[in-house]
């Protein structure tokens, strides 16, 4: 007689009886559970104290069965900062936006790296600021329309988008810089195993390490899941691609 | 200056700003973070040093914004910590502080008072005696501000403002001024006076054999939010109750009572009794706490006063509290200096014979 299992499990470090508020088919969810599975596999949920942010971000700690301080809008990597100083021997991460991390909060985020501070950053770039409805952000692609760029992003106007897992991959506190998406299931498998050596970077106490994932927005892109994944693949991996930027566990690094 | 201070027990000469960051390093801070600015700078440096001779938590901020979250971050860990900062620049931390507040955590910031607004100059002021106790951040909140006058009470409330942060969970800041920052005397650091406080019950140390704790200040349900801000202020209620603290002397048959904080009390205490050497009836009183802010002493000594006068080094701050405490039964007057040294002791003697003879 064969015996049925469930083999799908929700992770210890989501919330009993939880419900993600995101949108229909935005990524956050997904970057969420991976961080919480990472969390679980590494038996580090009940030593670890996370920085939430602002934005859609800042719902984490509803989600997440994880000790969590929700920081001002781009302060989360100084509040990360307070938190691993003042208690060495915990587990801390943030959980940002592209705007959050590399608009209001680049110094927070870029100073963080260049001091090496043991913690690990985490954030969401879906090139717009989703929850206030869809405007420009730091990561906003050249030809973009948000509502704060209506005829696209032009250089003239709006200047550059940033590519944060380069800029922070260029400071020398930086043990670990990757960009991953989450647009297909090999892409998520990959996305989850950054996140897993960006925590294990910091168990070992090596530096500063960055995830920084690519999602979509399907509300304010206007666009269904599926066609935000495409955007994904056709519109944002050639400008911010994935690959990972620096790892100081790898030689010939 | 760094080697030569610890518990001491006994009078050492010492300007106030290493006066405050040496009562800080007694009373247990675990960790510093700050940015320089003049005329604070010292207990930067100071501490600098002795943080890492200790092996506690510093850092050198990239600014004020940051440090300021740096304090928050490690007070979500139960931690004491602290940041020292001046004027323009406490001016940047008030986002942080009205979220220090929503989250009922005890960060202390020293807010040394430079001559405003703006950049302003590095001379002495208490132009940010709005800044401290009404705030420059959004939203219904309260910082519980401590105003030293001298050396030794620059060390007293430091221990004060670390034991009261933790005691009530709220934001606190020892509100100097630059005169106060530079000046030295002699005082003695004793122990840390106070018992420690158990932050058990809130603090973020990881969800182990619990469930996780959020500090936050989010609030999408407006009812919630209705009751969080019913609570916060029945915790300041409290603190009004248990915490208002102030001198006084001569007040009992004064016809006028001259009121001053910090460093300008110096110069009015001794008006006050010059003016009684010259048989003229003065009175005196010093708040110690800013907020909470001794309204209800002075109501009652309006019963008898005939007048009150606010000395100040600013346009005119505090006579905003006291007029309000007085409630229209007498006049308030005010004697100040915009910015720089003190009133001297003379020109408010003259001042108070002049209002005697009319």
């Amino acid at each position: 007689m064969t015996t049925l299992t469930q083999t799908f499990k929700i992770p210890e470090s989501i919330k009993k009886g939880s419900k993600f508020s995101f949108c229909p088919g935005c990524d956050h969810g997904v970057a969420v559970r991976l961080v919480a599975e990472v969390l679980d596999e590494l038996g580090l949920r009940e030593n670890t104290i996370a920085v939430a942010s602002i934005g859609c971000s800042v719902t984490l700690y509803d989600f997440l069965e994880v000790d969590t301080i929700e920081a001002p809008h781009g302060r989360a990597l100084a509040e990360a900062t307070g938190v691993k100083r003042a208690r060495p021997n915990k587990t801390v991460f943030t959980y940002q936006g592209d705007g959050d991390f590399a608009s209001i909060g680049m110094a927070e985020s870029l100073h963080c790296a260049l001091r090496g501070e043991n913690v690990t950053a985490i954030c969401i770039n879906n090139t717009t600021y989703g929850m206030t409805g869809g405007q420009l952000g730091p990561t906003t692609l050249l030809g973009q329309v948000t509502t704060t760029s209506p005829t696209g992003r032009n250089v003239e106007y709006y200047g550059y988008p940033i590519k944060i897992a380069e800029h922070v991959a260029l400071c020398d506190g930086t043990a670990y810089s990757a960009r991953v998406s989450l647009d297909t299931v090999p892409n998520i498998r990959k996305a989850k195993a950054a996140i897993k050596k960006a925590f294990e970077i910091q168990n070992k106490g090596l530096g500063f390490s960055f995830v920084e994932i690519l999602s979509t927005c399907p509300t304010n892109w206007k666009k269904t899941p599926q066609q935000a994944h495409q955007r994904v693949r056709e519109e944002m991996m050639p400008v911010f691609v994935p690959g990972v930027y620096k790892d100081i566990t790898e030689k010939n690094n | 200056m760094t080697e030569c201070l610890t518990k001491t027990n006994k009078k050492v000469l010492t300007k106030g700003n290493y006066a405050i960051a040496n009562a800080a390093v007694i009373a247990g801070c675990e960790c510093y973070f700050g940015y320089p600015i003049t005329p604070q700078s010292e207990i930067g440096e100071f501490m600098s040093g002795k943080m890492q001779e200790l092996k506690r938590a510093y850092v050198s901020a990239e600014s004020e914004l940051a440090a300021i979250n740096m304090v928050i971050g490690a007070c979500s860990t139960g931690a004491k910590a602290m940041t020292s900062s001046s004027s323009c620049a406490v001016s940047l931390m008030q986002e942080a502080l009205s979220y220090a507040a929503s989250d009922q955590l005890p960060v202390v910031l020293v807010s040394v008072m430079r001559g405003g607004p703006g950049l302003g100059n590095i001379y002495p002021s208490q132009g940010d005696y709005n800044q401290a106790t009404i705030g420059g951040g959004n939203g219904d909140y309260k910082l519980i501000v401590l105003a030293p006058a001298t050396v030794q009470e620059c060390v007293d409330l430091t221990y004060k403002a670390f034991y009261l942060a933790h005691k009530y969970k709220n934001p606190t800041v020892l509100l100097a001024d630059g005169l106060l920052g530079q000046m030295m005397e002699p005082v003695e650091f004793t122990d840390y006076p106070y018992p420690e406080v158990d932050n058990s019950s809130w603090a973020l140390t990881g969800a182990k054999g619990r469930p996780a704790r959020v500090i936050r200040s989010y609030a999408p349900s407006a009812d919630d939010q209705c009751e969080f801000l019913e609570n916060l202020h029945a915790k300041y209620k409290l603190i009004e109750e248990n915490e208002t603290d102030w001198e006084e002397f001569n007040t009992e048959d004064a016809d006028i009572i001259l009121v001053s904080f910090g460093s300008p009390a110096r110069n009015t205490k001794s008006a006050m009794k010059h003016c009684r050497k010259l048989g003229l009836k003065v009175g005196f009183l010093r708040p110690i706490t800013l907020y909470p802010f001794p309204s209800k002493r002075i109501a009652e000594l309006a019963q008898t006063a005939k007048k009150f006068i606010s000395v100040e080094i600013n346009m005119g701050q505090m006579i905003r509290d006291i007029k309000l405490a007085v409630n229209g039964k007498v006049p308030v007057e005010l004697i100040n200096k915009p910015v720089g040294n003190p009133p001297s002791v003379e020109e408010i003697v003259e001042r108070i014979i002049k209002e005697s003879e009319e």
